[in-house]
């Protein structure tokens, strides 16, 4: 019996291999970029292989975006369930799981009817532990032989990013602006505030349903997932869905005329009032304390 | 050109989620319900692509009879008609709902011919599974491209965009396909009013499939702890603005 895990860099997979090792030793790993160009099927097919071979007794891979597509890929093809986005796992048979549901908002307990649970592993949500590392399985013979449907689906060009200015999934400080900002041009004093404090600017998904800002802002479970030290919360009422985004975030500072909704409840620290006023007088006030400093 | 979205019945759970009392569902009394923001995305391309090269564009969900709302939702964005596998409102996990999808599409093409373009929500808004789509794909023998941010018809194939760290990906992959989208793909339009009512007397054709058992089986919910922080009072109004700039001066943002 052996374990065997999907890896990527990074600190997803480590908490990765700290679950991993409930399911027992030894470890075994396979690199994303065993196939490279990036080949989802192939990588499943050569996935499978693996288990077969070492007579995995799991398979186990980050909740990445390709993580999650690849592992999907694996169930499919072996008719095995998935379970997507773990935070725990209890290996005993039958094997029950801990997962994210509404992009973290809620959490599923689940049995995983399965002679070999297939898994991933939520990103930033398991303390990462020391223990035995995985040997690296021997991809070349795997690979050899793939069928040619295997590689159809295939990455075969790179488009780079559209915009520029602060990424939002990166920036240290974001100001974010909810409806109550009122209109597309009522963000130039968003705008205003984030040139001031280097931020990105943010949004929530009122925003660009209504066309004011790209979706490329959007804060939340359908847009990005930040992780800034003070993510300024204008006119946003703090929808479970909003929030979702936000589990990264250090700390909240919330901006809103009522003192009542959940963002003012969710935040570190509140303004109560119209943001139209409050926003202006803080860009005013850093000119101010800058100037002072000079 | 055939075209088919999928789409999900789930609630809108505003600032805070309330379980039922036994804790296996959210507490659904006082809420309305809509589509995921990534569904609808690719609900908008179906009728954008079906109004460009003509032809026909379907909208299938599996969910209580209550479903039929989204269906029609759909409807008023510009699909033509809709198939609807009803459930008694039970949890399906993600296997045996591909697989009633797939019986759906299988019986839709043996009358219809077969569907050009098959679009999926990158996840589902509420049991975020990731991988339905895939599963369809892979019991039709069709590619799939998930997480897609653009998709532009090339002939006989479709060229795909997927969203990555530091860009985006290209695939180019042949018809027909299976896709997966995010929000973001597009801007979905409003349902205008007469869109509303030609939707009313659109066609929703129902079935009933049986539910197997489910290999990812729910036992219960749980609401994650340590979501109320306890919030600081900076002030009220303009004059809170020297705080607000002190703190960001402590914090180090300053
Ligand atoms: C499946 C699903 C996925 C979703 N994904 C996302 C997502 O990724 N991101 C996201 O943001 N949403 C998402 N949503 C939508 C979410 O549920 C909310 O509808 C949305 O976040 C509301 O945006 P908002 O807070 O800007 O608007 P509202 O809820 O309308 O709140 C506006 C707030 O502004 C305040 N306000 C008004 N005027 C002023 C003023 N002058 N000064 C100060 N405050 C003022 C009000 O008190 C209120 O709190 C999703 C929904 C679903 C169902
Ligand atoms: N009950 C359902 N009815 C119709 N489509 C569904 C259903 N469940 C999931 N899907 C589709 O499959 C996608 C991925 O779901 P999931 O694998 O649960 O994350 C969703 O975005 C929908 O497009």
């Amino acid at each position: 019996m052996s374990v065997l895990v999907l890896m990527e860099p990074g600190d997803a997979s480590r908490q990765t291999l700290t679950l991993a090792r409930k399911f027992g030793e030894p470890l075994h790993a396979m690199h994303m970029n065993a196939i490279d160009p990036f080949s989802p099927d192939a990588l499943a097919t050569v996935l499978q292989r693996a288990a077969d071979k070492l007579q995995a007794s799991a398979v186990l891979a980050a909740g990445t975006e390709r993580g999650n597509e690849v592992m999907a890929r694996l169930a499919a093809r072996t008719g095995l369930p998935f379970a997507a986005n773990c935070v725990a796992v209890e290996p005993v048979q039958p094997v029950t799981v801990t997962r994210l549901r509404w992009g973290g908002s809620l959490l599923e307990n689940a049995i995983l009817h399965s002679g070999r649970p297939l898994i991933s592993v939520a990103p930033h949500t398991v303390q990462i532990e020391p223990g035995p590392e995985p040997t690296d399985v021997d991809v070349k013979p795997l690979i050899a032989g793939l069928d040619e449907r295997d590689l159809v689906v295939s990455v075969s060009g790179h488009v780079a990013p559209s915009h520029g200015g602060v990424s939002l999934s990166t920036a240290k400080v974001i100001v974010s602006g909810g409806r109550g900002v009122g209109s597309k041009e009522g963000f130039a004093i968003i705008e205003e505030l984030a040139g001031l404090l280097g931020a990105a600017v943010g949004c929530s998904r009122a925003v660009t349903s209504a066309g004011w800002r790209p979706h490329t802002d959007q804060v939340g479970q359908t847009g990005t997932k930040v992780a800034p030290d003070v993510y300024i919360a204008c006119g946003i009422s703090g929808a479970t869905q909003h929030m979702a985004g936000l589990k990264g975030a250090k700390r909240i500072l919330a901006i809103n005329s009522d003192p009542q909704a959940p963002m003012m409840q969710n935040a570190d620290y509140t303004v109560v009032g119209d943001l139209k006023e409050i926003v202006p007088a803080i860009s005013a006030e850093i000119r101010r304390a800058r100037a002072g400093r000079i | 050109m055939r075209v088919l979205a999928t789409i999900k019945r789930v609630p809108i759970t505003g600032g805070r989620i309330v379980l039922t009392e036994d804790s296996r569902a959210i507490d659904t009394r006082h809420l309305g319900f809509t589509m995921s923001p990534h569904e609808e995305c690719g609900v908008e391309e179906a009728v954008r692509l079906i109004e460009t090269n003509k032809g026909d564009s379907v909208v299938l969900t599996l969910g209580p009879p209550e479903a039929v709302e989204q269906l029609r939702d759909a409807m008023a964005l510009g699909i033509d008609r809709a198939i609807h596998l009803q459930t008694d409102g039970q949890e399906w996990d993600a296997e045996a709902t591909a697989a009633a999808i797939t019986d759906a599409i299988r019986a839709d093409e043996a009358a219809n011919g077969s569907f050009d373009i098959i679009f999926f929500g990158n996840e589902s808004a509420d049991s975020g599974g990731f991988q339905v789509g895939i599963w369809v794909a892979y019991a039709l023998g069709r590619p799939c491209v998930t997480g897609l941010k653009k998709v532009t018809l090339e002939g006989a194939s479709v060229r795909c965009e997927q969203e990555v760290e530091g860009g985006r990906d290209v695939y180019v992959v042949p018809l027909p396909a299976v896709l997966t989208v995010k929000e973001g793909l597009n801007l979905p339009r409003y349902p205008s009013v007469p869109g509303k009512m030609r939707a009313r007397s659109k066609p929703v054709a129902v079935t009933s499939p049986a539910r197997p058992a489910s290999r990812l089986e729910l036992i219960n919910l749980a609401v994650p702890a340590g979501q109320g922080r306890r919030a600081e009072s900076l002030g009220i109004g303009a004059a809170a603005a020297p705080a607000v700039v002190d703190l960001l001066q402590k914090t180090g943002v300053l």
